[in-house]
């Protein structure tokens, strides 16, 4: 691969932003055929570069240049990137809902003939398109329809429509399940052997092993150093890379705990769960499931397993319809059907989609954090601010959130510091049980390494921790048992010292007639 | 200084606001050959667009839940109808009439509160249909005007204060008492709170900055308590039910739970519900209290006009939201205060006054309005955009 002639080189990229030096000096060179990946921690100038280079960011309000096959560009917009063949495709999907995939597909490069839309042509296009990304729908399907993992072969589909030569992929697995990683990982081993050369971002280390010929790492916005995957003398190995991205070694991604599980703090007994529109659809069936004082519990299972659904069904029935089943906290049966009733019977979710669903990015951290729990800090409903800000002040130390005060907007903290005032939210409404859906999705690797800390310090208080997560890795490191779902039912319990990932991917991939209730 | 000069930057959309007032108060002092600031225009200015500003503070509250009210100005119409024909044919006293159309407007309130909150029908179709409804009403009820009102239910809009204390050298002295009250409630407050800030570690804003801001907020009360202390009649009663409504609404908007709650709801409502935070309830009762300042507003427009007209009130929804958005208050919602709005509304009425007495033809004052709203809307969002990146 290294003796193709680069398809692309950034050369001193630096850009500044009032008061922030994104990227200084950068370099960047991208052979013809390869997959290249990007890695870097949140905020180490990745998607800033990749702004730069499609046009987001004009030429001008930069410094450096960026050849294209040896010829020097100036893109103005993304469509001027885009007429050279650069497509990028966002972290977060950027397709019109209620359009039809072929609609999607073609969308602001729509087939025309005499002025208007084509609909044969769009749609037969559309098929060969859909055929070629291996999509299991039709054209005519509506994107609402589709899972995240559909939707983002979509994407695909509509940039190879662009007639795409470099393909940019900002975390296209972050929210997919294994599978349509799987999925995914095959179509860019496709395309690469047809030509297309793609730059890849991405936090998830084994999937860059697997996939990528060379990794270029990035750290505080400046290139650190580009190596070759495929270099037998030097094999790259994943602690390699890691310290190059953090600029340290990181011993032990999980840190170290001694358990001291005591008695138990959450049951769930038969618990079954309707969809909230297709009522008669079950989601969760008949599930059980136990965490005790002290205890980290992991919940694995594939996308549309039911994980999410069960934990927010849980916490005062925030999803579906027709519950049933019995919950029990720190012994004592409980019936919560409302997410307020849920809070005070000492249950805690914090979602996996913090900034939908989790906070409020247009306030401060301050208030994000007291938002479940304002009433404790007010006498005949008035707020007392002071008290209010100490306690912000304690989880900003406790939980090392890097802010300047406890009175920045929220929407202005990275990833980590994000879901560590999420966090510190549930913290402060003093749960027994704390349910932490994908809590540390899309953030980089030394604020993992710190939310994991603050499990082990939950546990430690004698609170019940059941965390639900999609890398099996993350559940293995950190949790004393693991539960396994699949199509909606519990299909097994792995404790720590027996557990690995192939044993758990079987469970979560055991199909209906293989699980005994 | 630097340090100054950026937190200006920073803030200059809360700054941006009053000089724009001060400026427009300053242009049209100039254009009308300084008739605008002549002391009986200001209290009028003040009488004639009270209800401006008693709609603007519950439209900012309904904006911010991310609702919309398109039907005050009918509710106006509708609850000052029923108030004019409660007093005029069936000889209720004025007081209890008031307290009648109050809770009148809090059931109106709640009747679209539970369409919005409880059904969950979007607030701009409730509020349309309420809209149509409390306008038809009103003309049924009303006709075309029943006039006719008891002399103290007249006073509201159009009496003063009592001046029980008379005069020094022709300077009222109960409106420089109230004056006095006014500056001094600003200055402790505001420094008790910067001093409370300081002491648990809260950033403050630059000492000049704060100084500055309450030398002229201070100022202008003065200004103003000097030229309605040389009008006619002094303090227009209709100032003080306003300036009580500022202080309590702005307390419960920055200090109760409830207030904090509108907030969050319209912040990110997925997160609120998450949260525990009962949201319908919340939208309920933004919708109720909304009712409830329609109808003070209703009082208020039927007191200035001393008769129950079917036809008034048309608009005045406009008039509220414009308030509210000029005031920075977010399209988006989440995002908004209350004395944003009070300014919002201030500078509609210079701009009705000013022009009214430049005698421009209605039909450019609706013109100019309309372009001051555009311009306030996209300052916002333009200096919004430069502040992210």
């Amino acid at each position: 691969m290294a003796t193709q002639p680069p398809i692309l080189q950034m050369r001193r990229i630096t850009k500044t932003f009032p008061g922030v030096r994104a990227l200084t000096d950068v370099d960047l060179t991208v052979r013809r055929g390869e997959v290249h990946a990007v890695v870097g921690e949140n905020g180490a100038g990745k998607s800033t570069l990749m702004n730069v280079l499609s046009g987001v960011h004009p030429h001008g309000s930069y410094t450096g240049e960026i050849l294209l096959d040896g010829e020097p560009c100036a893109f103005r917009s993304i469509r001027d990137s885009e007429q050279r063949g650069i497509v990028i495709i966002h972290q977060e999907l950027a397709l019109s809902p209620y359009l039809s995939v072929a609609e999607n597909i073609f969308l602001g490069n729509e087939r025309m003939r005499g002025g208007v839309i084509d609909w044969n042509a769009t749609n037969s296009e559309a098929a060969r398109l859909i055929a070629r990304v291996g999509l299991d729908a039709e054209p005519d399907d509506k994107i609402v329809d589709l899972g995240v993992g559909r939707q983002q072969l979509v994407e695909i589909a509509k940039a190879l429509s662009k007639e795409v030569r470099l393909l940019i992929l900002d975390e296209p697995t972050a929210a997919l399940n294994d599978e349509d990683s799987a999925h995914l990982l095959g179509l860019m081993r496709q395309l690469r052997e047809q030509g297309i050369t793609m730059i890849l971002i991405s936090h998830k280390l084994n999937e860059i092993a697997a996939i990528a010929d060379s990794v270029t790492v990035l750290r505080d916005g400046a290139t650190i150093q580009t190596l070759d995957l495929h270099d037998e003398a030097h094999p790259v190995t994943e602690e390699q890379v890691i310290r190059l991205m953090v600029g340290r070694d990181l011993e032990n991604r999980y840190p170290d705990r001694t358990p001291a599980v005591g008695e138990e703090v959450l049951r769930i007994e038969d618990w079954t769960v309707h969809h909230p529109v297709d009522t008669e659809r079950v989601v969760v069936d008949h599930a059980s499931l136990d965490v005790r004082r002290g205890e980290v519990v992991g919940l694995a299972g594939l996308m549309g397993a039911g994980r999410t659904e069960l934990a927010m069904s849980v916490f005062g029935h925030a999803y579906g319809t027709g519950i049933s089943g019995r919950l029990y906290v720190a012994g004592r049966e409980v019936r919560a059907t409302t997410v307020e009733e849920a809070i005070r019977h000492g249950l805690a979710y914090a979602s996996e989609d913090r900034k939908r669903y989790g906070l409020n990015l247009i306030q401060d951290i301050t208030t994000n954090i007291t938002a479940a729990n304002l009433r404790a800090l007010a006498r005949h409903g008035v707020v007392d601010r002071y008290r209010e800000t100490s306690v912000a002040e304690r989880f900003r130390r406790n939980l090392r959130i890097k802010t300047p005060t406890v009175q920045t907007v929220v929407g202005q903290l990275s990833g980590g510091n994000q879901q560590k005032v999420a966090l510190a939210k549930w913290i402060y409404t003093e749960p027994e049980v704390l349910i932490l859906d994908e809590p540390t999705r899309g953030i980089d690797v030394g604020a993992k390494y710190e939310i994991y800390q603050v499990i082990n310090e939950l546990a430690a208080a004698g609170k019940g921790v059941l965390v639900i997560s999609s890398e099996l890795s993350e559940l293995l490191g950190i949790c004393d048992r693991v539960f396994a779902m699949s199509q909606g039912r519990i299909t097994g319990v792995v404790p720590r010292a027996e557990a690995s990932q192939e044993r758990l991917m079987h469970l979560m991939t055991m199909d209906r007639e293989g699980v005994s209730r | 200084m630097s340090e100054l000069a950026q937190y200006l930057g920073r803030n200059v959309r809360q700054y941006g606001i009053m000089i724009a007032l001060v400026a427009i108060v300053l242009l049209f002092q100039v254009l009308t050959d300084g008739l605008l600031l002549v002391p009986n225009n200001v209290a009028s200015l003040i009488q004639q667009n009270a209800y401006v500003m008693i709609l603007a503070i519950g439209m900012v509250m309904v904006i911010v839940a991310r609702h919309i009210d398109l039907s005050v100005g009918s509710v106006v119409a509708f609850v000052g109808g029923v108030t004019a024909i409660l007093m005029n044919s069936y000889e209720v006293p004025w007081l209890l009439a008031v307290v009648v159309a109050l809770a009148l407007g809090a059931v109106i309130g709640a009747w679209q509160g539970f369409w919005v909150a409880y059904v969950g029908i979007p607030a701009f179709i409730v509020t349309l249909a309420g809209m149509l409804i409390f306008r038809g009403l009103a003309i049924v009820l009303v006709g075309t005007t029943v006039a006719g009102l008891p002399r103290g239910f007249i006073r509201i809009s159009n009496g003063s204060v009592p001046n029980v204390l008379g005069f020094v050298a022709n300077l009222d002295v109960v409106t420089l008492l109230i004056g006095a009250v006014a500056v001094a409630g600003l200055v402790v407050g505001q420094v008790r709170s910067r001093l409370a800030k300081r002491r648990h570690d809260l950033a403050v804003e630059p000492l000049a900055a704060f100084v500055g801001r309450l030398v002229v907020a201070g100022a202008l009360i003065a200004f103003v308590t000097y030229l309605l202390s040389r009008s006619a009649g002094g303090t227009p009663i209709v100032l003080v039910i306003v300036g009580v409504l500022v202080v309590a609404y702005s307390f419960v908007m920055n200090r109760t739970v409830f207030g904090r709650h509108v907030y969050a709801v319209g912040g990110n409502l997925q997160a609120a519900v998450l949260s525990g935070i009962n949201t319908r309830r919340v939208d309920f009762l933004v919708f109720v209290n909304m009712g409830l300042l329609a109808a003070l507003a209703g009082v208020v427009t039927t007191s200035r006009a001393g008769a129950g007209v079917a036809s008034a009130g048309t608009l005045y929804e406009l008039d509220a939201i414009a308030a509210a958005f000029i005031g920075g208050t977010a399209v988006s919602g989440g995002v908004g205060r209350i004395s944003g709005a009070i300014v919002g509304a201030l500078i509609m009425g210079v701009l009705n006054m000013g022009l009214s007495i430049m005698a421009v033809e209605s039909a450019w004052q609706q013109v100019i309005k309309g372009l001051v709203l555009l311009v306030a809307v996209a300052f916002d969002l333009v200096s919004k955009r430069r502040g992210v990146r």
